[in-house]
């Protein structure tokens, strides 16, 4: 145990710092989640440039000004310098200034819910490709994909081909999670009864780890997914599998899965109901259960100005 | 739960019964007999050395600011060392659970650890600290005699101290929340949290809350009402100007969380709909709501602490503070802009770019102000003559280590950046850099500076330094490997882990939480090692460290009425100036102080509370209405006590001013 304690502390820096490729956040396989990474890398550099001297400073003043060493310069009442004060304002001001014209840049351009295309990502994206639906639903404790142009429906794996633009919409059954597949993407919440959007495309083939990162309750742990990256023709014979292997996600079924469970396996389904997500969206997959929308309507009664109804 | 209970068994116990004991826990079984060994040898101990009645004359029911101050300062460190066995049964646990190993802890009870670590670690032991410190220091450093409401003070006090033990109760029986220290919905609502947890966490918030609201009230009517003549606002110490600041933060933030709270309570207890998923209920309006509190939190926590950085600084360079006005502006600008960054905690919620942008750019523009105290006090160092005493080693320490927490925290303020590291073990990371690294080390650095004002003698040097150097190395041994997690895309408040890659890093972290905890335990040894070599230690002066506020002008320990005439104040370093204007003792003229009596209704309103609050928990019908009454009569029956002060005849004065001119002489000072 504690041999091998040893030698996993000698290897975790070397680990560091030959294959940095555990660091998914700095090598990322998707041209979002590698946009959003540089802006890290790049806002660390810029307050570096104060960040350091400070740190000098505070080494080089606690030693030289040490009482031990009677600095001939002390000066007890020494408090005040108007070209200091400037300085003391003015520097990080300008750092944030560049700080925060980069930041009001790059959140609107990687806005969740701008959509990915080749004027923005000419190198990920070719021109006029259309987008990929996939409508995602949080369950305790498993994540569920559903592919309206497809018509089926994955539990835990959730598969897309390269250089084609994803279009996320996501909502949670009953938890608030957070959908996040680091090496793709940043994170977006899932909320019951709302929905958010998310865009982003992969750039490389592979199997990428996805999961919740937001506390969800005692199954929380084991809500991992895979997203896998395919060339066109596996996505393709990914898909002909999933039709082939059969299951009807009707929504009798759905309720079945929503039932809370743990480490769910994958599995997938050739068909799901036409209304399942946005019932699920208007909380009433349950037989008998009232939509949301309808509620809303029935609140706002017949009493309002006709013309104002949306 | 049995749910055949008789009927007269449900109205007298509500939801309580046997089986909300966890005897079948071992881990909670031998947390009990351990809990319950060391009280009962500390309560043993109190009755043989027969403590009762000093300890409840002197000190429980004393309105004293000064010994409430100190019994804040003891209640923050008891609960530290709860707060810390939670954190090392977390590192413990994530340093071996992977693969095939679950770990000791199931998620049902490290989901319990978890909120229970974040929210006693905020509430009962960083509020009561920098409470506990305000109380102390700020009254002397204005030249008053005691706070504005000095029961209030008394009272607050015990609601804090009832809303701990409430928490501390839900150890032994039933359970803590499950939610997170925020406690979020919809995890926090009835259908997905059914148990007591949350209501513990509720009603254990909402009795200490009315402590601090009442207690930042307090503060802030004393230091805008109190102050000695001749001290302006801009003569103010910063420690005092930061103590404002953190209290108006306090009395403006504190009553949206005690809304929210009560939202949530309102949902869980008469079926209301705010938070929920259904009938127009929207878990977004809580988020919003504990955040427009728990951002102004943060810095009702560390402003303080800058001001203990600043005094700090400046005694040990022997220098006046560099760029006082700048200070105090930083200080009023950090103040107001806490309030326009709370959106940054959930820049994931999916609020648009406009949004986003607007909060990102509020959040940095914090930093501006930030960085300029980080120059100021680095300006007063330069051209000082630096004493490296151990307040001066936390406050060097507090300087490396919260310049890189607040870097890290502008990354997480880029909210592109944050899609990536929000929730991730980097915020995680860089929350306890900031928290650790600015509250924790002022604390420490306060308690050390301060201790020989508050018991007349130092604290021992070498295990001061022992537990700086154990803090700081454990602090970066233990909290490194989380960046580096987070950069590996680990999410936080994970019990179980099938990557073999990240085991090193957890295995690093749990050896840095036992460098802190050595730290915590070198502190508890250096405050016994201090009061076995008090003599050795003694500080006749009141003055220790050259000091150069209004505080060290009186002996160590102050007289109950701190000052015996009220200072006139002409400078803003007003001891410093005192003594270069050769201030002599006076040696009469005393005349009769007024002082305001003991009470025990802070004691008995706080247990009433506790009583209360255990009553709703359990859904105990009769209890929480008898304790609510009680609470109504015993503040009406208080309101017509007239027995309420006293005056300090002028020979009593006059005896233990002499006493202290006699201990200066003997040490050849006129001060």
């Amino acid at each position: 145990m504690r041999s091998k304690f040893l030698r996993n502390l000698l290897a975790a820096p070397l680990a560091l710092g030959l294959s940095g490729c555990h660091l998914v956040l700095l090598h990322s396989a998707g041209a979002v989640a590698a946009r959003q990474s540089g802006l890290m890398v790049a806002s660390v550099f810029l307050m570096l440039l104060i960040i350091v001297p400070v740190l000098v400073a505070i080494a080089v003043i606690a030693w030289r000004y040490r009482a031990s060493a009677n600095p001939p310069d002390y000066d007890p009442d020494w408090e005040h310098s108007s070209t200091l004060e400037l300085v003391v304002w003015a520097a990080p001001l300008m750092i944030i200034i560049a700080l925060g014209a980069m930041t009001w840049i790059g959140t609107h351009q990687l806005d969740p819910y701008r959509p990915v295309d080749h004027a923005d990502y000419p190198h990920s994206v070719a021109p006029g490709v259309k987008p990929l639906r996939i409508e995602v639903v949080s369950l305790e404790w498993k994540w569920l994909f559903l592919y309206p142009d497809y018509h089926i429906a994955t539990v835990n794996q959730v598969a897309a081909p390269v250089g084609v633009p994803i279009q996320f919409h996501l909502t949670a059954a009953t938890m608030m999670d957070s959908f996040f597949v680091p090496a793709i993407a940043g994170q977006i919440y899932t909320m019951p009864g709302m929905q958010t959007v998310l865009h982003a495309v992969v750039d490389r083939p592979g199997s990428y780890r996805g999961f919740s990162a937001n506390f969800s309750g005692s199954g929380f742990t084991d809500m991992r997914f895979r997203f896998l990256g395919m060339s066109a023709g596996d996505f393709a014979r990914w898909v002909a599998r999933v039709k082939a292997g059969g299951g009807d996600l009707n929504r009798t079924a759905y309720l079945r899965l929503a039932a809370p469970s743990r480490a769910e396996p994958v599995h997938t389904y050739a068909t799901f109901s036409p209304d399942l997500y946005s019932r699920i969206l208007d909380r009433c997959v349950e037989p008998g259960a009232m939509c949301m929308s309808g509620m809303i309507a029935r609140d706002a009664g017949p009493a309002r100005p006709a013309g104002r109804r949306p | 739960m049995t749910p055949h209970r008789s009927a007269l068994l449900h109205f007298l116990l509500g939801r309580l019964t046997a089986s909300a004991i966890p005897y079948d826990n071992p881990i909670i079984l031998w947390t009990f007999v351990v809990v319950a060994t060391l009280g009962a040898a500390v309560l043993a101990a109190i009755t043989r050395y027969r403590l009762w009645g000093y300890l409840w004359r002197e000190w429980f029911t004393s309105i004293d600011h000064k010994r409430i101050g100190v019994m804040y300062l003891v209640l923050a460190i008891v609960m530290l060392l709860r707060g810390f066995a939670d954190a090392i049964m977390m590192r413990v646990q994530q340093a071996i659970a992977f693969g095939a190993n679950l770990g000791y802890l199931p998620p049902h009870h490290y989901d319990q650890i978890f909120t229970a670590h974040g929210s006693i670690m905020i509430f009962f032991v960083a509020m009561p600290l920098i409470v506990g410190l305000m109380n102390y220091v700020m009254p002397m450093q204005i030249g008053a005699r005691d706070v504005a409401f000095p029961f209030l003070n008394n009272f607050s006090f015990w609601m804090t101290v009832a809303g701990a033990v409430l928490f501390m109760l839900s150890l032994f029986i039933g359970d803590f929340a499950r939610t997170g220290w925020l406690g979020y919905p919809p995890i926090s609502e009835l259908r997905q949290s059914p148990g007591v947890g949350v209501d513990y966490y509720i009603w254990g918030l909402q009795i200490a809350g009315v402590g601090t609201l009442l207690s930042g009230i307090n503060m802030v009517v004393t230091i805008l009402k109190m102050r000695a003549p001749g001290m302006t606002l801009m003569r103010m110490p910063i420690f005092t100007w930061t103590a404002l600041c953190s209290n108006a933060l306090i009395v403006a933030a504190f009553p949206i969380l005690t809304a929210a709270l009560a939202l949530l309570a309102m949902d869980r207890y008469v079926g209301t709909h705010f938070f929920t998923s259904s009938l127009g209920g929207n878990v977004m309006m809580y988020i919003n709501l504990i955040w427009i509190w728990g951002h102004p939190e943060v810095y009702i926590l560390i402003l303080p602490m800058f001001g203990v950085y600043s005094e700090v600084v400046a005694t040990f360079s022997g220098k006046r503070l560099f760029g006082y006005s700048s200070m105090v502006y930083a200080t009023v600008a950090i103040m107001i802009l806490s309030y326009l960054v709370w959106l940054h905690h959930f820049f994931t919620m999916g609020s648009g770019a406009d949004v986003n942008s607007f909060f990102a750019l509020t959040t940095m523009i914090i930093s501006i102000p930030t960085g300029v105290k980080i120059f100021n006090w680095l300006f007063t160092m330069y051209r000082g003559r630096i004493r490296y005493e151990v307040p001066m080693l936390w406050t060097i320490g507090f300087l490396f280590t919260f310049t890189i927490g607040g870097m890290t925290g502008v990354m997480l303020s880029v909210a592109p950046a944050d899609f990536m590291l929000h929730n991730s073990l980097f915020l995680v990371a860089h929350f306890h850099n900031v928290i650790i690294g600015g509250v924790v080390f002022g604390a420490f650095a306060a308690i050390n500076y301060w201790f020989p004002k508050a018991f007349g003698f130092r604290l021992d040097p070498f295990w001061g330094k022992v537990s700086f150097w154990c803090w700081l190395v454990g602090y970066w041994v233990a909290f490194t490997p989380l960046y580096v997690l987070g950069l590996m895309g680990v999410t936080r408040r994970l019990s179980h882990f099938t990557d073999p890659r990240l085991q090193i890093w957890f295995e690093i972290a749990a050896a840095g939480s036992v460098l802190i905890f050595l730290g915590i335990l070198a502190f508890l040894a250096q405050v016994y090692v201090s009061i076995r070599h008090r003599d050795a230690l003694r500080d006749a002066t009141g003055d220790p460290w050259d000091g150069r506020t209004l505080e060290w002008s009186t002996s160590s320990p102050p007289p109950a009425y701190n000052f015996a005439f009220t200072p006139l104040v002409h400078d803003r370093d007003a001891w410093t100036d005192m003594k270069r204007r050769g201030f002599v003792r006076p040696a009469g003229g005393f005349k009769p102080i007024h002082l305001p009596n003991n009470t025990s209704a802070g004691v008995i309103l706080g247990a009433l509370s506790l009583g209360c609050g255990f009553a709703l928990v359990w859904h105990i019908g009769w209890l929480a209405a008898t304790t609510f009454a009680g609470i109504v009569g015993v503040v009406i029956a208080n309101s017509f006590d007239r027995h309420r002060d006293h005056h300090l005849p002028a020979e009593e004065v006059d005896r233990v001013e002499r006493e202290y001119r006699d201990r200066l002489a003997a040490r050849g000072s006129a001060r």
